[in-house]
């Protein structure tokens, strides 16, 4: 699960963290109110959109302000607004709140800071670089040599010797590298008591005056520990997801929004990808990911159906079904079902294979319903191409 | 012979009294799985379904001489599971459950290296040779006894291949679901081996997808160590970078684990991949001809 920055901030505070003063807003009264505070105390300003997308600021997501005039400009540019990036996908991310900062600070150094899982060593690692305010991957690729891992045993834990070695690497010295050994300690408690899957500070910057502060922060959380984190669960801010991602997590779908125009339904994470795949293998684009799961009712087919069919962009709808624990005979009286309540006015084509299969195909062809069966996942993939092809000439 | 599980195998089941597992201690008793008893705390005592139920995986052990055991639990309790099974003795454990945290995974790995027990998944179908055992949930009829070592990441693309396969004659030696998560107890490599070292596996079908490393160190692997042939299958080309699709572990983040990469690195090592998820089963069977 993906927070804001200022959730994170909150969390960053919580574990000792130092980050510049600010508040959050989520009112234009509100937000006025928060400048009017920071600008008389600082005498500068950051406005920062809270959206659920990194490269907010070269989408003009933060700005800087050093009069009220300018504040109140930025605050109606960003509140009730959508930032749109490469990240965000056309339709952009609404900015619902602002968060403001002290922007007085002069910084002379940006570090990186961050910490994740090495799936392959089993452990959590930190990475730190000296150059900071670039995105880590870009980092890696150019000057892989910048960046300092410490691999940190999955059951002994972080010793302070390694977060020393982090300090030491980044050459600092005196007051800061004790205050680098206590924010790479901080954080990486944060990492492991708050069940994260991936933490990072970027930039960590060294102002002027000599103390590191986290400029920016990205806290993302395993999904499957917010059962023991509540208070992070309701962090959750589904208006940063597409509608029908919520719609179908209610049901316990797995669905993701692609930018294609086949929908396709499918039963399994893996087989929904190599359904992804040979759509685009035979020329086509999939409309979205959308796994039923292993178990799925009759009920959660149907509302999975209406989910593919409420998307405007799909324009054929390819189900495939591997019936293992899935009775196929359930699927299509799903399918049968959902079609009682909308109207199928797209070319559907449906391969069901594995247990009762035979009992499904029946129950949809006799069905009276507009739809093509296929024997396999080629047959499948070429009759739904060929259906939207039909469809556009 | 087969690996990791045949007619000697001798199954727990942790969890046992609940409804999933109840669904498929059947299905697989019906297979012919040998399942001597079942393990849910509070219910020690009771039969269920003509198998005795103990409250502790170590007593279940002890009285019942259980050698692999199979977890149905809630996730809450999956690593305590995984945990109590390694405890008890037992050499195999099957982890069907799905949504363990990815931190209680990390910190148990290490203990079972130490206590030299093999974890299946979490998150996973389960294995199977054909004929001889089942441990998982996965459909028995669409399995074939044979030579072809089934590994996958996926359930249901694993059914599609060996559907695929069994549709054409060639049966399998043991197909294994080692689960999509990002911490799986075994690993293609693992696996690779096993079937290496098995006489009657003659070929090997590994479905990867996209996520990790693990495909990649598979195709070090197997160029360094398999003579038999491997055809693989890397499920995820179209996916989005950064979305987690379907399965905790399938995400391509910070610019690695894409299916592009993992297809050149296995083709770079000599391994046939096949694009065409259709298609798996009849290349295979070219390689053989």
């Amino acid at each position: 699960m993906k927070i804001h920055e200022y959730q994170a901030k909150q969390l960053l505070n919580r574990y000792g963290i130092p980050n510049p003063a600010g508040e959050i807003a989520d009112s234009h009264r509100n937000a006025v109110q928060i400048a009017e505070n920071l600008l008389s105390a600082y005498g500068k300003v950051l406005l920062k959109a809270q959206v659920h997308a990194g490269g907010r600021g070269k989408a003009g997501g933060i700005i800087f302000a050093t009069t009220m005039d300018e504040a109140e400009r930025g605050i109606s540019r960003l509140l009730g607004k959508r930032l749109v990036n490469n990240q965000t996908g056309p339709e952009g991310k609404p900015i619902n709140r602002i968060l403001i900062v002290d922007g007085s600070g002069d910084y002379i150094q940006e570090i990186y800071l961050g910490i994740l899982i090495d799936r392959q060593m089993e452990c959590p690692v930190i990475m730190a670089s000296a150059e900071g305010g670039m995105e880590i991957e870009h980092v890696a690729a150019v000057h892989p040599e910048l960046i300092v891992r410490e691999y940190i045993h999955p059951v002994a834990g972080l010793y302070p010797f390694q977060a020393r070695r982090i300090a030491s690497h980044l050459n600092l010295k005196g007051l800061q590298f004790q205050e680098m050994t206590e924010i790479v300690t901080g954080l990486y408690r944060l990492f492991m008591e708050l069940d994260a899957t991936q933490v990072e500070i970027n930039p960590l910057a060294l102002s002027s005056r000599g103390r590191l502060e986290a400029l920016d922060a990205k806290i993302n959380l395993d999904d499957w520990a917010l059962y023991r984190h509540p208070d992070l669960a309701g962090m959750r801010d589904i208006t940063q997801e597409s509608p029908l991602e919520v719609q179908a997590s209610k049901f316990g779908l797995n669905y993701i929004k692609l930018d294609g125009q086949i929908g396709c339904m499918v039963n399994g994470a893996g087989l929904a990808m190599a359904t992804m795949d040979i759509i685009k293998l035979f020329g086509g684009a999939p409309a979205n990911f959308l796994d039923v799961g292993g178990g799925a009712s009759e009920e959660n087919i149907a509302e999975a159906f209406k989910i593919l069919l409420a998307d405007a962009d799909v324009k054929a709808v390819l189900v495939n079904i591997f019936g293992g624990i899935v009775r196929c005979d359930r699927v299509a009286r799903g399918i049968l079902g959902a079609l009682q309540t909308v109207v199928l006015d797209r070319p559907l084509v449906v391969r069901l294979a594995g247990t009762n299969a035979a009992e499904g195909i029946q129950l949809l062809e006799t069905s009276g319903m507009r739809l093509l069966t296929a024997q396999d996942m080629e047959d499948a993939a070429r009759k739904v191409i060929g259906g939207l092809k039909g469809e556009q000439s | 012979m087969s690996i990791l599980i045949g007619q000697e195998t001798r199954l727990m089941i942790q969890g046992s009294t609940g409804r999933e597992a109840t669904f498929h201690a059947q299905k697989m008793i019906e297979y012919g799985t040998k399942i001597v008893c079942g393990v849910t705390p509070g219910k020690g005592g009771q039969i269920h379904m003509g198998i005795p139920v103990f409250d502790t995986a170590e007593r279940a052990v002890r009285e019942t001489g259980a050698n692999a055991s199979i977890i149905f639990v809630p996730r809450q309790h999956g690593a305590d599971a995984i945990m109590e099974a390694a405890d008890s003795g037992v050499n195999l454990v099957v982890c069907i459950t799905e949504g363990i945290p990815t931190l209680d995974m990390m910190k148990l790995r290490p203990v079972l290296k130490e206590k030299s027990c093999r974890l299946i998944g979490p998150n996973c179908p389960g294995l199977i040779s054909p004929g001889k055992c089942k441990i998982g949930i996965m459909p028995g009829s669409i399995h074939r006894p044979g030579t072809i070592g089934v590994i996958s990441r996926s359930g249901t693309l694993t059914y599609e291949v060996v559907a695929q396969l069994s549709a054409i004659g060639l049966g399998q030696s043991t197909g294994i679901g080692i689960g999509g998560d990002p911490i799986p107890g075994t690993t293609f490599v693992d696996c690779l081996d096993l079937f290496q070292k098995d006489p009657e596996t003659q070929a090997i079908v590994m479905i990867g997808e996209i996520g990790g490393q693990a495909e990649e160190k598979a195709a070090e692997f197997i160029a360094g160590h398999i003579t038999k042939p491997v055809v693989s299958f890397i499920a995820g080309q179209t996916a989005p970078p950064g979305r987690r699709m379907g399965h905790a572990g399938a995400i391509i983040s910070g610019g690695s684990g894409s299916a592009t990469d993992k297809i050149a690195k296995l083709r770079g090592s000599g391994i046939t991949v096949v694009e065409n998820p259709a298609q798996i089963g009849s290349t295979l069977a070219s390689l053989l001809t």
